[in-house]
């Protein structure tokens, strides 16, 4: 292909302004501009940035593989503006249209410029819609890569969240597990409980497993394996929270908790720590209230 | 301490000297009488399969000389790879530290005692 015969550096060039000014134009009137998530003069910046960096890449030879070195700048910025636009909360169509309504501009320009020469102007104007459209394509590729980030980010602090330690009284520990407990959780809850047995000292651990949908032997295992972990330390484990469907599975399956007590209730699971530590919960001898 | 020995592993622990310790022990218990051991491993980053078999057969040990044992300060890192491995180290008591592990022997001691004292001539 004769780069040569194009006219697009030239026509952007002689008419940069004027383009400009319609592109924006374009942008505002389009339905998919929103007033409310962006300013006009935020979109003024990003289009006169645009048209620039795109001036001095299509200034090389080969202009139509974006992929290039002389592109990357484009590519960076466009890159920019679609992941700034994700934050601002605007659909990837809204996103690709920032690219794709420079055309209109662009090619009103080309047609009067290539007047009476309809091969070449095709040429141009194939170029041209190429490059646009891969550009406008690779928002959306932006677009959507951003938004995996957010959703891995997110997922990784629910993860984070989900087995907090508390201490429910000085020397027992609360460990309330929501969610399934597979083998990723089985490692993360026995890290946090360590940890946190080893800081406060405390000599028994209530692992809450109401928030389990279900428990097989797998799941059994895997509590088993972290009630071990804490015996080796000098620590005893009480399993609280069985709800009937999960007693009767365990029945069901033959699974064997070991020696390891489980109750229905953390309440219940409390009085035995209570108990094993030697204290006892029992009414003031005064009623809280009444008169002296 | 009394009827009590305390060992506390101040090195990491190879093989050999694991062997040592045991016999070492073994040696004191008899020349003391002592009715109870506690061993601090707070200082031990890493124990092996085998440092931890040594643990139990200490225990064993101990246990026919009449002599309780309790092992104290494992390290959480060191109790998931021995979990991981598969290491129970059944039949050796273990407390977080050394006050708890003395309390332990303690009441341990007096138990057994008491037990003698209410057995009929």
């Amino acid at each position: 292909m004769a780069a040569s015969k194009t006219r697009i550096p030239e026509v952007l060039e002689r008419f940069e302004a004027e383009i400009l000014a319609e592109w924006i134009k374009e942008q505002l009137a389009a339905t998919t501009q929103r007033p409310d998530l962006m300013k006009e003069s935020e979109l003024n910046a990003q289009s006169t940035k645009f048209l620039k960096l795109f001036r001095d890449a299509i200034a090389g030879d080969n202009f139509v593989d974006i992929q290039l070195p002389n592109w990357s700048q484009v590519r960076d910025f466009v890159g920019e503006v679609s992941r700034s636009r994700v934050i601002q909360g605007f659909t990837p169509s809204e996103t690709a249209t920032f690219v794709f309504s420079l055309k209109q501009p662009l090619f009103v320009r080309l047609r009067k410029i290539h007047e009476g020469q309809p091969d070449d102007l095709f040429e141009d104007l194939w170029n041209a819609t190429v490059l646009l459209d891969k550009l406008g394509l690779y928002t959306t590729e932006v677009f959507q890569k951003s938004r995996e980030e957010v959703i891995g980010r997110q997922q990784n602090e629910m993860f984070q969240l989900s087995s907090p330690v508390v201490e429910l009284w000085h020397g027992i520990l609360g460990l309330p597990i929501i969610g399934n407990f597979d083998s990723k959780r089985t490692q993360l809850v026995m890290e946090t409980l360590l940890k946190r047995l080893a800081e406060t000292q405390a000599e028994v651990a209530i692992i809450d497993i109401t928030g389990v949908p279900m428990v097989d032997t797998l799941t059994a295992q895997h509590l088993l394996k972290t009630v071990s972990a804490a015996r080796l330390m000098g620590a005893e484990c009480i399993i609280s929270g069985v709800r009937p469907q999960i007693a009767q599975t365990i029945v069901h399956l033959g699974v064997s908790l070991g020696d390891v007590p489980t109750k229905a209730s953390l309440a219940g699971a409390l009085a035995v720590a209570f108990k094993r530590l030697g204290l006892a919960v029992g009414p003031t001898r005064r009623p809280i209230g009444e008169a002296a | 301490m009394g009827e009590f020995l305390l060992v506390t592993v101040q090195v990491d622990m190879h093989d050999r000297l694991a062997t040592v310790l045991k016999d070492d022990l073994a040696n004191r218990i008899s020349a003391s009488g002592a009715r109870g051991v506690l061993i601090d491993i707070s200082a031990l980053d890493v124990v092996d399969s085998f440092i931890a078999r040594m643990f139990g057969t200490i225990a064993q040990v101990a246990r026919v000389m009449d002599a309780e044992t309790a092992l104290v300060g494992m390290q959480p890192s060191v109790a998931i790879t021995l979990v991981d491995m598969g290491v129970t180290m059944a039949g050796v008591r273990t407390a977080l530290n050394v006050e708890k592990g003395m309390a332990l022997l303690r009441a341990l001691v007096r138990e057994e005692r008491a037990d003698d004292e209410a057995a009929p001539e």
